[in-house]
């Protein structure tokens, strides 16, 4: 006869009235499959940890949020953000889509352009262009968003230099009534910085100026801010066609759009209480068609959302090292799954998911990653099923930024794989190995040898 | 070591404490283990029962087993009588 499952005795005290910070139980049914692929086997083929991005969930996300603007609005461009996730399969994804590119280095420059993006498509953001990067985007002709005053004047000379005329933007940051509002990037529109920088940018004769750029913030829960971003970019280009007889051709909004993740310390889930796409773009397309731009002459709207696009389809597959009690008797689990992988595990409660059947009993937990550092904690407190050692789970919505902004500290990092519309399993980015690592590294002669 | 007497369980694991006026819930794994401690069995019968029926092994057991043992002493429900081992 077959065993039963094992679920270790646990005993727990009924106590009415008495709120705490582990709140109830979440997980009702196992997660067995993604995309139609078991995870037991996904970790027997792949290992565990594993990060696992769904084809499917990308395009449909996209198609939803693509479908929420160009329904209220005729002319829409979105741009994929790489920073948020720029393994190349992803990036592909997007672009088949009909995404453009969104980079804000050198680095990610030449990833768009190895991925086959052409020039024109790619937008230039961020504090760091250099010279080498900006002569690069010129000659290309991107779409050079910006930041300072410093990077006007050099865009300036190269255009002498190079005798071509730059498609520039300007970045701009303004009061949408959030906080913190976000002025370390771009020029002001409150105390007429903006303005000053648009008049140099005419002025100069040497730079076409193509479009007006923000990003007002991260992790939005108010639509109603983008309101009123959209409201003073509105005005700002409008006042250009008035002062100059000079059409802008773009409002870019940038991202910062929720995801459905929980931020921490939020009462209630994020995929309950987050705005959705629909109220993003009914703040931004009503207050754009609302403004005094003609009917027959709207900008194009470029939208460069990166989080709310990629994060539900990335799943984070681990398993159980060990239960054990703290020194207050509190069930800990141990997992296989560290900050230095899952670094959103600081901004979020993650939801996870055992993958194997449970029953209904869960414990008060607090996860711990493996690392031997007292900052590894997956999660401070959830309302957790009961796993054994060994046991398999998925940790959702882990698409934006942790693949990018990961680290290799202590482990290596995992394998990435991606499913397919038919559930075929495909390996796009290879786990690492200690040869991968210390390639880079060298040893000076007098240090070679040793006795202990 | 025995469960105090006047302890109620019932079949769908939960348990009253008269003198305390608490309750509590165990799980089902938890509901077998209490009734055989209940029934008077030894750790070693406990553990082979245990082991015949579930998927485990003598490890995991043990170490669960006395994380059990050690919240049912906390919520005062054993009585540590002559059979005390």
């Amino acid at each position: 006869m077959e065993k039963q499952r094992y679920e270790r005795p646990v005993i727990k005290k009924l106590e009415t009235n008495m709120p705490n910070k582990y709140g109830l139980r979440t997980e009702y049914r196992p997660m067995t499959h993604i995309d139609g692929v078991e995870v037991t086997q996904l970790i027997q083929d792949h290992g565990s940890p594993l990060f696992v991005i769904s084809e499917q969930t990308i395009r449909r996300v996209y198609r939803e949020a693509k479908k929420a603007f160009a329904t209220r609005y005729p002319k829409v461009q979105f741009a994929w953000s790489y920073k948020t996730n720029y393994l190349d399969a992803v990036c592909h994804v997007f672009h088949q889509e009909g995404s453009w590119a969104e980079v804000v280095s050198g680095f990610e420059y030449d990833k768009a352009i190895r991925n086959g993006v052409d020039g024109s498509k790619i937008i230039f953001n961020g504090p760091d262009k250099t010279e080498m990067d900006l002569e690069k985007a010129i000659k290309n002709e991107s779409l050079i968003h910006m930041d300072h005053l410093d990077e006007l004047y050099s865009v300036i000379e190269l255009a002498t230099k190079l005798n071509k005329k730059p498609k520039v933007a300007i970045r701009v940051n303004m009061d949408t009534g959030i906080y913190p509002m976000w002025d370390r990037f771009g020029f002001n529109y409150e105390n007429g910085q903006a303005w000053d920088a648009l008049n140099k940018i005419m002025r100069s004769e040497k730079l076409e100026l193509i479009g007006l750029h923000c990003h007002i913030g991260t992790f939005m829960l108010s639509a109603s801010a983008y309101s009123a971003a959209a409201y003073k970019l509105a005005d700002l280009a409008l006042g250009v066609k008035k002062k100059y007889n000079h059409d802008i051709k773009y409002i870019d909004m940038g991202g910062g759009f929720a995801s459905k993740n929980t931020l921490k310390g939020s009462y209630l889930p994020g995929s309950d209480v987050n705005p959705t796409f629909d109220d993003f773009a009914e703040a931004i397309t009503s207050a754009l068609i609302n403004s005094n731009f003609e009917p027959d002459n709207l900008p194009l709207l470029i939208l460069e959302t990166g989080r709310a696009l990629i994060d539900e389809a990335g799943y984070l597959l681990g398993t159980v090292i060990s239960n054990k009690r703290s020194s207050l008797g509190k069930r800990t689990t141990i997992v296989d799954i560290g900050v230095n992988i899952l670094f959103t595990s600081f901004w979020y409660d993650h939801k996870v998911t055992p993958a194997q059947p449970f029953t209904q009993y869960t414990e008060d937990t607090t996860i711990y990653g493996p690392l031997c550092m007292n900052i590894d904690v997956i999660r401070d407190s959830i309302s957790l099923p009961l796993m054994n050692k060994g046991d398999h789970f998925v940790i959702h919505h882990v698409g934006a930024y942790n693949m990018t902004q990961w680290m290799q500290f202590i482990t290596l990092r995992p394998k990435v794989v991606m499913i397919d519309a038919n559930s075929n399993v495909h390996v796009i980015r290879k786990g690492e190995t200690i040869d991968r690592i210390t390639e880079f590294e060298a040893i000076p002669k007098h240090l070679e040898g040793f006795e202990l | 070591m025995q469960i105090k007497k006047n302890i109620a369980i019932s079949e769908s694991g939960y348990i009253f404490n008269p003198s305390s006026g608490e309750s509590f819930s165990i799980n089902p794994t938890g509901v077998e283990i209490f009734n055989f401690i209940k029934e008077g069995k030894t750790y070693e019968e406990i553990e082979q029962l245990v082991l015949e029926k579930y998927n485990t092994d003598k490890d995991t057991f043990d170490k669960d087993y006395h994380d059990f043992i050690g919240f049912l002493k906390q919520y005062h429900l054993l009585d540590y009588g002559e059979k005390e081992n």
